[in-house]
């Protein structure tokens, strides 16, 4: 029985992949589980498996070619099978056939329905290229049109809603006005420049942070926290526990997945007509990479010891550096933490990372001089600023989350109990 | 400015023209003695005599071929049809003759015919007699078509089209006969090939012409209540279209809505859809919908006939539409 080898989609985002390498050539036998390529997506490199058994006849997407989701990039069959049929109808999932017909009042013509849609996005022209040049994703925007469509009145609310962010001028106030003719001065002096083209990575973390940044109204709480008992617990891990290495961003994982507990206000998705609070804590930790960065996700952090986190995370972090993580691995999150203490910030604001509610910013633990019951004493302090979606959460809710996770780290004997 | 109506216009148009160039003569059925079937040449016989104002035998074919030799050979007929249903008679002589004429000669003969008449529907006139003949035409390479609205366009458009030096089929309408309409003074002729912004809006652009246009003219008042804004855009020339306006239009109100008298299978709908789809496809913000007559010979009973022609909730529903609001 011929099988179709069509791209498929790896993650939640992805729109197309590219053959980084072929496994298998034309005429090899694959069993069904055989790994055919490895394939680059927006998030890692996969490994894409066959899924019957047969000669690969046909390999239509070279080394270095991108194809989108859903299209066909190879065929296996038997030996004497004939494909041709396969090879002549490349189709995408979902496809709109034909329109329905309008049936005029006397003749009768038979409709032509459209097949059930797949993941195809109903968006009208005007609204794609909106959507194209404000960095919008469509999969999230929900359409008022008919069927469901997307169209230019739901971008727009959007883009109001983005509006003071670094955009030019746009095409879309809701009374559209024709493409204003931006005169542009002449530059005097030509600035020399290196253009790069974007990498699938870039494209994704664009798309996401352009959407997070106009749907959902940030808000930020910082406190800071104390950190000595934290650093002396921890050096005493170092000493007695010889084999676990725990880093500080392990430990605020730990008081974070405990605050989620007793904060489920905060483990929740804002989704329109509702909000869904998450029975399980997934901690996302944000790592950079060369080209961008990545969010492995540690699963059920609440249930999980400090060590089991310590060792977890060791091992997803190192994954995610040398791309090598599986999709269930980067998705499903329900909180996200971003430590860039390493680099000497002492705080920062981080873009929530859709569709969670609220994102945890690190800063480094700074010696500082501190005033300690009248006295001044050198202190080690470390800013932590969360990120709230102001249509989920509301500024007491995030504010005694966060007091939670200060007073954790503060007494962090909680967290190896 | 002095109003006037279509018909008066269109006298004049004439008038100002055989006035103008001594090549320029009228042929039909009872335009002489009887002052024309629709009044449309009343006094011109008396004027320019009846060499200058022919009445002709029943007999669209021949009368159709003898303005074909007359305008070959130097003169500017203008052929009047009593109504453009009876162009079905002279048929071969306008698609297969006044229109490749010029071609098949090598460029030698030009047939500066305009043939004109009223065409689509009046008052229960029915199925032989109702018809909305551009769509016979417009599809002919070689022939230019208009479709004027108003008494300012019909009378700035004949003069344009007698002025040509291609066939012209210039239709008219009964129900448009009477209107009334500023005309301006003086000389003044509208070019071929030029659509009109007759009501600027934003939200929608509705493309209109002929009897059409007064009704997406109505709709507009009506909606602007609603609060929405609606452009109209006449096309005035059918062939050869104005699309740039069209299109113009399109880009700024996103939305369009194409009405014809006719039966609406492959008619001018289909071809502004079309264009509208390869040029501003980008700033469709909704597929274009047409607005046409039924798919059917027209009904002689008179709420058959309001049945098969569009109306004005036909109309504001397909603006909502493609608006997206109920």
């Amino acid at each position: 029985m011929a099988i179709q080898v069509v791209m498929p989609r790896l993650s939640d985002t992805m729109e197309e992949g590219k053959i980084l390498r072929w496994l298998k050539k034309e005429g090899d036998r694959v069993e069904g589980g055989d790994i055919l390529a490895e394939v680059q997506t927006d998030k890692a490199d996969i490994e894409m498996e066959a899924f019957g058994s047969g000669i690969l006849r046909k390999v239509l997407v070279r080394e270095g070619e991108s194809a989108r989701v859903g299209h066909l990039i190879g065929v296996i069959a038997e030996e004497d099978e004939d494909i041709s049929a396969l090879l002549a109808a490349p189709e995408e999932p979902g496809m709109r056939l034909a329109s329905p017909a309008v049936a005029s009042p006397q003749v009768a013509v038979p409709p032509i329905v459209q097949p059930a849609a797949g993941r195809r996005i109903k968006a009208s022209p005007l609204a794609r290229r909106m959507a194209r040049e404000q960095g919008f994703d469509l999969s999230v925007v929900a359409g008022s049109g008919p069927g469901g469509r997307v169209i230019r009145r739901d971008l727009a609310a959007l883009a109001e809603a983005a509006a003071g962010g670094p955009r030019v001028a746009s095409v879309l106030p809701e009374r559209s006005v024709p493409e204003p003719r931006v005169a542009v001065a002449a530059v005097p002096l030509s600035v020399e420049f290196e253009e790069r083209e974007l990498s699938s990575m870039r494209k994704a973390i664009a798309k996401r942070v352009s959407q997070s940044m106009a749907s959902a109204p940030h808000f930020y709480l910082t406190v800071e926290v104390a950190m000595e008992k934290a650093m002396e617990l921890r050096e005493s891990i170092q000493a007695q526990v010889s084999d676990l290495k725990v880093t500080f961003t392990d430990m605020i994982v730990k008081a974070a997945a405990l605050a989620l507990v007793r904060h489920p206000a905060i483990n929740a998705s804002f989704m329109g007509d509702r909000i869904r609070f998450y029975s399980q804590v997934h901690i996302g930790i944000a790592v950079a990479l060369e080209d961008g960065l990545i969010t492995p996700v540690l699963r059920e952090c609440d249930r999980k010891s400090l060590a089991q986190i310590a060792r977890d995370a060791g091992s997803l972090i190192e994954r995610a550096r040398s791309q090598k993580l599986k999709p269930e691995e980067y998705t499903g999150g329900t909180f996200t933490i971003s430590n860039l203490g390493m680099f000497e910030i002492e705080e920062f604001t981080a873009i929530i990372n859709p569709p969670e509610a609220a994102i945890l910013a690190v800063g480094s633990i700074q010696a500082k001089p501190v005033v300690v019951d009248g006295q001044i004493r050198t202190g080690h302090r470390m800013r932590m600023t969360l990120s709230c979606d102001h249509r989920a959460v509301d500024g007491a809710t995030g504010a005694k989350f966060l007091q939670e996770v200060k007073r954790l780290l503060e007494h962090p004997l909680h967290l190896v109990l | 400015m002095p109003v006037m109506t279509y018909r008066e216009a269109l006298n004049q148009a004439l008038r100002e023209e055989m006035r103008r160039d001594p090549g320029v003569f009228l042929m039909g059925e009872d335009v002489g003695v009887y002052q024309g079937a629709y009044k449309v040449s009343q006094g011109l016989l008396e004027e320019f005599g009846p060499k200058r104002v022919i009445d002709t035998p029943i007999s669209e074919g021949g009368f159709t071929g003898v303005g074909i030799g007359a305008a070959m050979v130097g003169l500017r007929p203008v052929v009047e049809m009593m109504t453009f249903n009876f162009a079905l008679v002279a048929i071969d002589q306008i698609v297969n003759h006044a229109a490749k004429i010029l071609y098949m000669s090598g460029g030698q003969y030009n047939v500066p015919m305009v043939i004109r008449g009223p065409g689509g529907p009046a008052h229960q006139l029915a199925a032989q007699h109702s018809q909305s003949m551009e769509s016979y035409f417009y599809h002919v390479p070689g022939l230019k078509v208009v479709r004027p609205g108003t008494p300012k366009d019909a009378k700035g458009l004949l003069k344009s089209s007698i002025r040509d030096s291609d066939p012209v089929i210039f239709i008219e309408s009964e129900l448009l006969y009477g209107t009334k309409g500023e005309v301006p003074e003086g000389e003044y002729t509208i070019p071929l090939g030029l659509a009109e912004v007759k009501r600027e809006g934003n939200d929608v652009t509705i493309v209109a012409y002929s009897k059409m246009l007064l009704l997406a003219l109505e709709v507009a008042e009506d909606l602007e209540k609603e609060g929405i804004s609606v452009e109209v855009v006449d096309p005035r020339t059918l062939r050869p279209l104005d699309t740039g306006t069209i299109i113009e239009s399109v880009r700024k109100t996103n939305r369009a809505v194409v009405m014809e008298s006719g039966a609406g299978f492959a008619g001018i709908g289909s071809e502004i859809g079309t264009i509208i789809s390869e040029q501003a496809f980008d700033y469709l913000d909704a597929p274009v919908e047409r607005v046409t007559s039924a798919n059917a010979p027209m009904p002689y009973a008179k709420n058959l006939e309001r049945a098969k022609q569009p109306t004005k909730e036909r109309v504001m529903k397909a603006v909502k539409k493609v608006l997206a609001v109920s």
